[in-house]
């Protein structure tokens, strides 16, 4: 085994922008909006530099796909402790279509040629909330995967992950590769330290490199905004509720 | 903060059910959004702009909850200081090799602008903590394990510094202190002190500089003042009598001290000047909110072209304070000839002016501006003193014409 953990970070836009969409439709305002690493990946980088603090794994290798921008987040990944960078440019057009089966395929070939032990993803990022590309990648890696992660513990080869899932918490044991996507209660992100911000390893890879075709099968049709939401109805009796409800065909 | 949060803008997370812990949820912290004139990152390095978001993130994290608790309650909050310190805030501009984190005076004024948006009061102390550490170099002050205060004023003597009487004799291997400081932050709470006192002749060549441990013999303090703002901070009188401080104590050589003291005071100008940076750069954020949601005359304040002139008077002048503080910190960094001046004027100009633009978005907030619910007026009262200390701005024109008018 090599001790090598990737973690993968998506640059989006941050938590707090009121997001806008573009007057044409075709999507979101991201020009001089403010942009940090997804709040997951935070979470993702934290457990993976935990394991190396508790010395299961030797090293933690940040990778990101994104236009130059996407440096920015590889480098705050490197001030949480993260050893390395790994920056697959993916720029323009591309860019824009680059979706989870794109980036799994991506990371799939990352983990074979960095020969990586595991595999640390958010578990969605908070522009698309697609909640697929850890899934993807354990699929075409054929690897185990433990999702929803809200506790990781290494046993020997073997991984000991707790599952939020609908029902409550599921506890399972997976073999080693495996990848896993953090959920919110997994750990608390550490802040980056000054020192740390001024270590800069970063590798720069591109796609064609890994032999991965990005190209994607889906088109955005149309961007909208939710619509507004309307005053609400009080009503006087719980008969009345029930009577408004199956009228608005809702039960 | 939950009034402030009333006003502020609901935080969008797209349709995700993210929720961290840690981020408080009532109000956007300053500075994220689109980046818009005001922004504090332009102009800056990569490398710098990574310090600007840990500062503004520990700033809106671990400050910004508890800004109003420790004014009120008058709180010196040690562990979120310590927790700064780990992050390598505790010494800023001190070298890494005594432990500090060797970065710029730029950086230094970026990371304190930021921080300030979190609590005034105790940046402004953090940054006194760092200019006492850049003097020594040593006693764990970049770790925060002890803190430090910086003793010049005295009752007798605030803009004629070197009129000082606290007197230091030399007996045999110790120093003698006898005298009284004023006014001195962190006074009675802090661990180290830099006390400059007469050991020679009148004037300012007969002036050293010694280091004071707390617990030493003869060093009393007076009762913890009340202050209009700056509570976050202990203010105390510093009672020397018959103290003996060892000699090896002493800090340069004997009539270096106001050297010593002018030298610090450089750095120390710049890092209050973006305090105030800061705290404008919060107020100016908290109005633009305000005057897109409060309505009167039936459309929103931000309508109104009187109120759109007026914040757009605030932010010309915070970003003109802003340049003029980071030229002075460039100035300094590289020793250049304008830099005293530099340092003069860009504490002059943004304490000024930054307290202005604090003023002026409390008017924007009417009545609820004077609610100690809202923030906007612990910015005023905290950066109010920043045109009275570390020289007051009377002083800094002196050293501004003096520089203009003397003969060379």
């Amino acid at each position: 085994m090599s001790g090598r953990v990737l973690v993968g970070v998506k640059r989006v836009i941050d938590y707090a922008v009121k997001i806008r969409v573009k007057p044409d439709n075709s999507g979101v305002v991201t020009d001089g909006v403010k942009h940090s690493m997804n709040p997951f990946c935070e979470i993702a980088v934290e457990e993976a530099v935990k394991l190396k603090e508790k010395k299961f794994i030797k090293e933690v290798v940040a990778v990101s796909c994104g236009p130059q921008q996407a440096q920015e987040t590889i480098r705050t990944a490197l001030a949480m402790g993260a050893d390395r960078g790994i920056h697959v440019e993916v720029t323009g057009k591309d860019y824009d279509t680059l979706g989870p089966l794109q980036v799994s395929k991506i990371f799939a070939a990352l983990a074979k040629k960095e020969d990586a032990q595991l595999l640390i993803l958010g578990k969605q990022a908070i522009d698309d909330d697609c909640n697929q590309t850890g899934q993807m990648t354990a699929a075409l890696l054929d690897w185990p995967q433990g999702t929803f992660a809200s506790e990781v513990s290494l046993e020997g080869d073997k991984i000991k992950v707790v599952r939020e899932i609908d029902g409550g918490l599921e506890t399972i044991k997976i073999n080693t590769p495996a990848v896993l996507t953090a959920d919110l209660r997994l750990n608390t992100p550490r802040y980056a330290t000054l020192p740390n911000i001024m270590k800069k390893k970063i590798a720069q890879v591109k796609p064609a490199d890994l032999g991965v075709d990005i190209t994607s099968r889906l088109e955005v049709l149309r961007v909208d905004e939710p619509p507004q939401r309307l005053a609400g109805v009080t009503v006087e009796t719980v008969d009345d509720l029930v009577a408004k409800l199956k009228e608005s065909g809702t039960i | 903060m939950a009034a402030a949060g009333a006003l502020g803008r609901i935080v969008r997370l797209g349709s995700s059910l993210c929720r961290k812990q840690r981020f408080i949820f009532t109000r956007s912290p300053p500075g994220r959004g689109i980046a818009s004139c005001v922004d504090p990152a332009h102009g800056l390095t990569d490398e710098q702009k990574e310090f600007q978001e840990v500062a503004f993130n520990f700033a809106a994290n671990e400050m910004a909850p508890n800004m109003a608790e420790w004014d009120q309650k008058e709180i010196f909050p040690v562990e979120t200081m310590r927790k700064a310190a780990q992050l390598g805030f505790g010494g800023i501009y001190v070298q890494p090799d005594v432990g500090g984190t060797g970065l710029s005076r730029l950086d230094t004024s970026v990371i304190f602008e930021a921080l300030s948006t979190g609590c005034v009061s105790t940046t402004a102390y953090i940054s006194i903590h760092n200019m006492c550490a850049w003097m020594i170099d040593t006693f764990d002050l970049c770790s925060m394990e002890k803190f430090a205060s910086y003793c010049l004023t005295e009752p007798g003597s605030g803009s004629d510094a070197a009129s000082l009487l606290t007197t230091a004799q030399l007996k045999g291997d110790h120093y003698i202190l006898n005298g009284s400081k004023a006014f001195i932050s962190g006074g009675g709470d802090t661990d180290v002190y830099v006390v400059m006192c007469r050991t020679g002749a009148k004037g300012p060549k007969g002036i050293s500089c010694l280091v004071i441990e707390k617990g030493t013999p003869g060093l009393n303090f007076g009762k913890k003042e009340k202050k209009v703002g700056w509570n976050s901070q202990p203010t105390r009188a510093v009672i020397l009598e018959d103290c003996a401080v060892p000699v090896t104590n002493r800090l340069g050589a004997e009539g270096q001290g106001f050297n010593i003291a002018m030298k610090g005071l450089n750095g120390g100008r710049i890092n209050i000047a973006s305090c105030s940076l800061g705290a404008a750069h919060a107020c100016v954020q908290l109005a633009r909110d305000h005057l897109l949601v409060r309505k009167q005359f039936g459309e929103t304040l931000s309508n109104n072209q009187y109120l759109q002139f007026q914040l757009a008077e605030m932010a010309t002048k915070l970003v003109a304070s802003r340049l003029l503080v980071r030229e002075a910190a460039t100035a300094l960094q590289g020793n250049r000839p304008d830099a005293v001046s530099l340092c003069s004027m860009a504490k002059l100009f943004a304490t000024d002016e930054c307290f202005n633009i604090c003023n002026q978005a409390l008017q924007m907030h009417g009545g609820y501006g004077y609610l100690k619910d809202y923030a906007v007026q612990q910015f005023v009262r905290d950066i109010r003193v920043h045109q009275i200390l570390e020289g007051t701005n009377e002083v800094m024109r002196m050293i501004i014409s003096r520089n203009l008018l003397t003969e060379s």
